[in-house]
């Protein structure tokens, strides 16, 4: 797998692309940092980025969930990804930003320590997540880009949002 | 008009419409089979409802136009545009007939022999030269638009000609749409679309109560600059105002439907429980046009056919006792509706016996639900709200109708869930009336906004009784029992509920959560069902209209919330669930256990059900449902008597056998913990040595087991765990105790119990049998099926839904397919609630697993149901 910049054309389609991503060829990716490691979602799933929002907690909720958060007069359920990750918390004082992503038919908010830019990337570069990577982040990343100056991990956005979960219910 | 022949109008209108444009399609592409077949299709409908709802002339010219499109059809006959401007004309001719009648009138006389003798000429391939004009829709309409000419003129004289037209267009539509009124001023829309709508306008209004509040708390602070806000605000504001209101009373109006809608089952109803009682019974119904949200209606329908058969079944005596009373044969019931505030109220009335609160009161105390001390304080309006409480029937007999045990504590369930309350008068010998209040609409409710800890929930309003700040005054005195907190409250004890304790609402600075229940002093006191009880916050804020929002699927299995929303100065809090509250903290348990509410449901769709968990014996915990438990006692050792080589102790006036749940329980301390399994009037007690907790969760079996009273082990709650079987218990009791009961009884009557898992198969028999039923099993649909071929018989069926192989419904449809099990009543169960699939399917009721009361009930009435017809 170490193909270098020239020969990515000739690369078959990685395994974790959709057909629909294929046909597109270029796809955006909304970049975020999330406990110093950035990861990506594709952008066409983001409905919304918000800086400056008030969580509510809410009691007996699994720790992974922040809370609830007003967006326009919708009730959205925030997920704190740093613990979703199992990452450490972050440190105090820090104001997260809510990043709101549409699932099925509801939409949830991830909670991120920044969200930097959208990169226009061909999603059949995605590599398979190496297998030293940890296991939370082999659970929930869809693929890795290899960045020119470091890694992207593709955040499962479905798995993130407790597909599984869901599917079982 | 009725309503069948103003749907047939509508719908035919819509048909002719379509055929319209099909014959124009078709004229362009002569061989467009599919079109040929719509067109076909179109007016075989017509033909077909004409005939059946008794319309000669139309019923004639659509079956000569069918005649063609047959041949057509066939390929008998080509298209040409000859052939489609006679369909036309058919379809012109038809229009007129069903103007006329959309206006009331009947078919009108007319002969249409030239017509139809073109048409059936043209069927067999002949011209004939035509005398019928291929006329324009509006031609052969008897009422030309004049009316509307001769209004015109007057405006005429001072406007510019293009305007006249532009007058008299919408003219001429009137006087058209005067011809074809019942045709036009209904649309069909899908519920969907309502329900968006509703949801729409209920946001608008919440924004526009924020709105409000804005306005007023700008105001104050800053007396010059809120001025100027409010005053050039006042005005469109309050217009936003009063339009958001008319806009939302207008989109309720769209979801209205007449009450009657729920009510034109009740007189059959009515007319079977007559003939089946014995008694004569005349049925008054008054505000039948009442409206309310469709929502409302659906949940309101079974509620209200279980309190007409209570009052046709207990409320009214039979013809000779009536007679005797001095009242007239024929009872009354009178089933009335009427607009209150933003409620319905609707009442059902009977003639009949009334409620005896001294009768209620003796049998409320033989079932344990009241001390006879606190029974002489009560009111006789207290005493008969006692047939609200669980498990409470009035009839002395147990009767086919009324069923068992089934009463109206389900009625008060139903209705409370709805937000309603339910309420009783009743005066004897005079009759009885029961109350139901209920909203209109279920989309905005109004709640009580509460908090500690620094953070809010809200409490529906309609579960709140009072607030009280204990010590306020001498009768409402904070106490503990047993270190659980009580309030002295006008001298009767409201269990107490922390709600920092119960939503753990600790924080960093106070992790134990210690000093915000310092702070909680006030008492808002919940009705939970039949019980009440008080939960202690540290803030009361408002009460606020809400929009109730449905919490997201990750949240949504904690049981203390039944919904989130947004409050008018935009957070967003959860809305507690008192039910929920109850039972997180014990009560339940303390008292009588609701095992009959909805969400009891030990087969919740999650799969995880509430379980007890008790030590009994050495080795692992051991748990058993809680929905099979009625009561947990501590019975005072003293009280524990031998007979024989049996324990027995008295229980609300009878002797109840006591069977040790492992033979190494032993009779240690002062008080013995016994878990009571009951049926009707029937109890045993299993003792155990310690109840320890009550958890939900997954039931797993993992490893099964040989030793009878045990299924096998399951992890439960993070411990190897002994699953009960409680079925093995009452067998044994039944066998030793129950005998005499059973065999007393009349026939023995025979159910099939279809059901895979062994697990629920277990539970079932033993409740079936001890209520006198003969049972046999089969663990799939197909070895039941075996069983009617080998030609056994039975009197019901009783089917799991969710089965490997063939699932309950087709099972179902099977049976119901032929055969000499084919008219047989069929009650399903299932975790899941699709009582609609189930009854399409053959059913003849649908059950939540474990609703062992509701399932017997139904039973004998689908029995008696099936012996009447």
């Amino acid at each position: 797998m170490n193909a270098s910049a020239s020969t990515v054309a000739a690369r078959p389609p990685a395994r974790n692309a959709t057909p629909a991503a294929l046909k597109e060829r270029e796809q955006g990716f909304l970049t975020l940092l999330v406990d110093g490691q950035l990861c990506g979602v594709p952008v066409l799933s983001v409905r919304d980025v918000i800086a400056e929002t008030v969580v509510t907690r809410i009691p007996l909720a699994p720790p992974e969930i922040a809370g609830n958060i007003n967006l326009r007069g919708k009730i959205v359920t925030a997920i704190d990804l740093r613990r979703r990750l199992s990452l450490r918390p972050a440190p105090a004082g820090r104001h997260p930003v809510a990043v709101v992503a549409e699932f099925g038919a509801g939409s949830y908010a991830l909670l991120v320590d920044q969200a930097l830019e959208v990169l226009t990337l061909d999603p059949a570069d995605i590599e398979p997540p190496p297998p030293t990577l940890g296991a939370v982040w082999i659970e929930f990343s869809a693929g890795i880009f290899r960045l020119p100056d470091r890694l992207m991990v593709v955040l499962d956005i479905g798995r993130l949002l407790f597909a599984d979960q869901e599917a079982k219910a | 008009m009725d309503d069948l022949l103003a749907d047939f109008v509508t719908e035919t209108l819509e048909s002719l419409s379509e055929l319209d444009l099909a014959l124009v399609r078709l004229e362009k592409a002569p061989d467009d089979q599919p079109t040929i077949s719509l067109i076909f299709r179109l007016i075989h409908t017509i033909k077909g409802t004409c005939g059946f709802l008794g319309l000669p002339r139309l019923e004639k010219v659509a079956h000569a136009g069918e005649t063609v499109l047959d041949k057509l059809r066939t390929k008998a006959l080509r298209v040409d545009s000859h052939c489609i401007g006679l369909v036309l004309t058919a379809a012109d001719r038809m229009r007129m007939i069903i103007d006329t009648l959309s206006r009331g009138l009947d078919e009108p006389a007319g002969d249409d022999g030239e017509l139809i003798h073109a048409l059936n000429e043209l069927a067999e391939g002949r011209v004939v030269a035509t005398v019928v004009p291929v006329a324009t829709a509006a031609a052969p309409a008897p009422a030309a638009p004049e009316p509307a000419r001769s209004a015109a003129p007057a405006t005429a004289a001072i406007v510019p000609p293009e305007a006249v037209a532009k007058l008299v267009v919408p003219d001429q539509v009137d006087a058209h749409g005067e011809q074809q009124s019942r045709g036009q001023t209904t649309i069909r829309v899908g519920v969907e679309v309502l329900e968006n709508l509703m949801g729409l306008v209920s946001e608008l209004v919440l924004t526009r109560n924020q709105l409000l509040q804005i306005l007023r708390t700008t105001g104050r602070p800053d007396q010059s600059a809120g001025d100027a806000a409010e005053g050039s605000l006042a005005t469109p504001m309050q217009r936003l105002s009063q339009l958001t209101t008319d806009l939302q009373e207008g989109v309720m109006k769209t979801r209205m439907q007449p009450i009657g809608n729920a009510w034109n089952t009740v007189p059959r109803l009515v007319r079977d429980l007559a003939h089946d009682l014995g008694k004569k019974i005349e049925l008054v119904t008054i505000g039948a046009d009442t409206e309310l949200d469709r929502q409302v209606l659906e949940l309101i329908k079974d509620p209200l056919t279980h309190m007409i058969r209570n009052s046709a079944d207990h409320g009214l005596e039979t013809p000779v006792e009536r007679r005797r009373a001095g009242k007239p044969e024929t009872g009354q019931i009178t089933l009335a509706a009427r607009h209150e505030g933003g409620h319905v109220v609707i009442e059902i009335r009977d003639d009949g016996r009334g409620l005896d609160p001294v009768k209620l009161g003796a049998r409320a105390m033989t079932q344990g639900l009241v001390t006879e001390e606190r029974l002489r304080r009560m009111s006789e309006d207290e005493i008969r709200r006692f047939i609200f409480h669980a498990g409470f029937s009035t009839a002395a007999a147990i009767t086919s109708v009324s069923g068992r045990g089934v009463g109206m504590d389900v009625v008060r369930s139903n209705i409370e869930q709805i937000n309603g309350t339910v309420d009783i008068e009743s005066k004897v010998g005079q009759g009885s009336q029961f109350l139901i209040k209920i909203p209109l609409t279920l989309a905005i409710v109004s709640a009580l906004v509460i908090g500690s800890a620094g953070e809010r929930f809200a409490i529906p309003q309609i579960s709140v009784v009072e607030i009280v700040l204990p010590g306020a005054q001498p009768d409402m005195v904070l106490d503990t029992i047993d270190g659980a907190p009580v309030l002295r409250l006008r001298n009767r004890l409201l269990p107490l509920v922390s709600l920092t304790r119960t939503l753990r609402l600790h924080t960093e600075a106070d992790p134990s959560g210690d000093a915000a229940c310092l702070a909680e002093k006030v008492v808002v006191v919940l009705t939970v069902g039949s019980q009440r009880l008080g939960l202690i916050v540290e803030h009361v804020f408002d009460t606020e209209e809400i929009v109730v929002k449905p919490v997201a699927p990750v949240i949504r299995n904690i049981p203390l919330f039944c919904g989130n929303t947004i409050l008018g100065d935009g957070a967003v809090i959860m809305i507690l669930d008192p039910l929920g509250i109850a039972r997180a903290s014990g009560l339940g348990m303390a008292t009588e256990i609701r095992s009959r509410s909805a969400d009891t449901g030990i087969a919740a769709s999650d799969g995880r059900s509430d379980l007890l968990l008790v030590r009994a014996g050495p080795g692992a915990q051991k748990a058993l449902p809680l929905a099979l438990i009625a009561r947990l006692e501590m019975v005072p050792r003293a009280r524990i008597e031998a007979t024989g080589s049996r324990l027995v102790t008295q229980y609300r006036g009878a002797l109840m056998p006591l069977v040790a749940l492992d033979p190494a329980v032993g009779l240690s301390g002062e008080h013995q913990p016994v878990l009571v399994l009951s049926d009707g009037d029937q109890h045993i007690g299993l003792m155990v040595d310690d109840i320890l907790d009550v958890v939900r969760d997954r039931l797993d079996v993992e490893i099964s087991s040989d030793e009878p009273g045990l299924f096998g082990t399951a992890i439960i709650d993070g411990h190897a765990t002994d699953v009960v079987d409680a079925g093995h218990f009452l067998t044994r009791a039944s066998q030793n105790w129950f005998r005499q009961v059973a065999a007393a009884g009349p026939v023995r009557r025979r159910v099939l119990v279809v059901e895979d898992s062994d697990f629920f198969r277990h539970l079932l028999v033993p409740s079936l049998s001890a209520a006198g039923y003969d049972v046999t099993t089969a663990n799939d649909a197909e070895n039941a099926l075996a069983l009617r071929d080998s030609g056994e018989l039975f009197d019901a069926i009783i089917s799991d839904i969710e089965m490997p192989g063939m699932d309950g419904n087709s099972f179902a449809r099977k049976v119901r397919e032929g055969g000499p099990w084919s008219k047989l009543p069929m009650v399903a169960l299932s975790g899941k609630d699709d009582a609609k699939a189930g009854r399409e399917a053959g059913f003849t009721d649908y059950i939540r697993k474990f609703e062992r009361e509701t399932l017997l009930a139904s039973l004998e009435q689908c029995l008696a149901q099936h012996v009447a017809a």
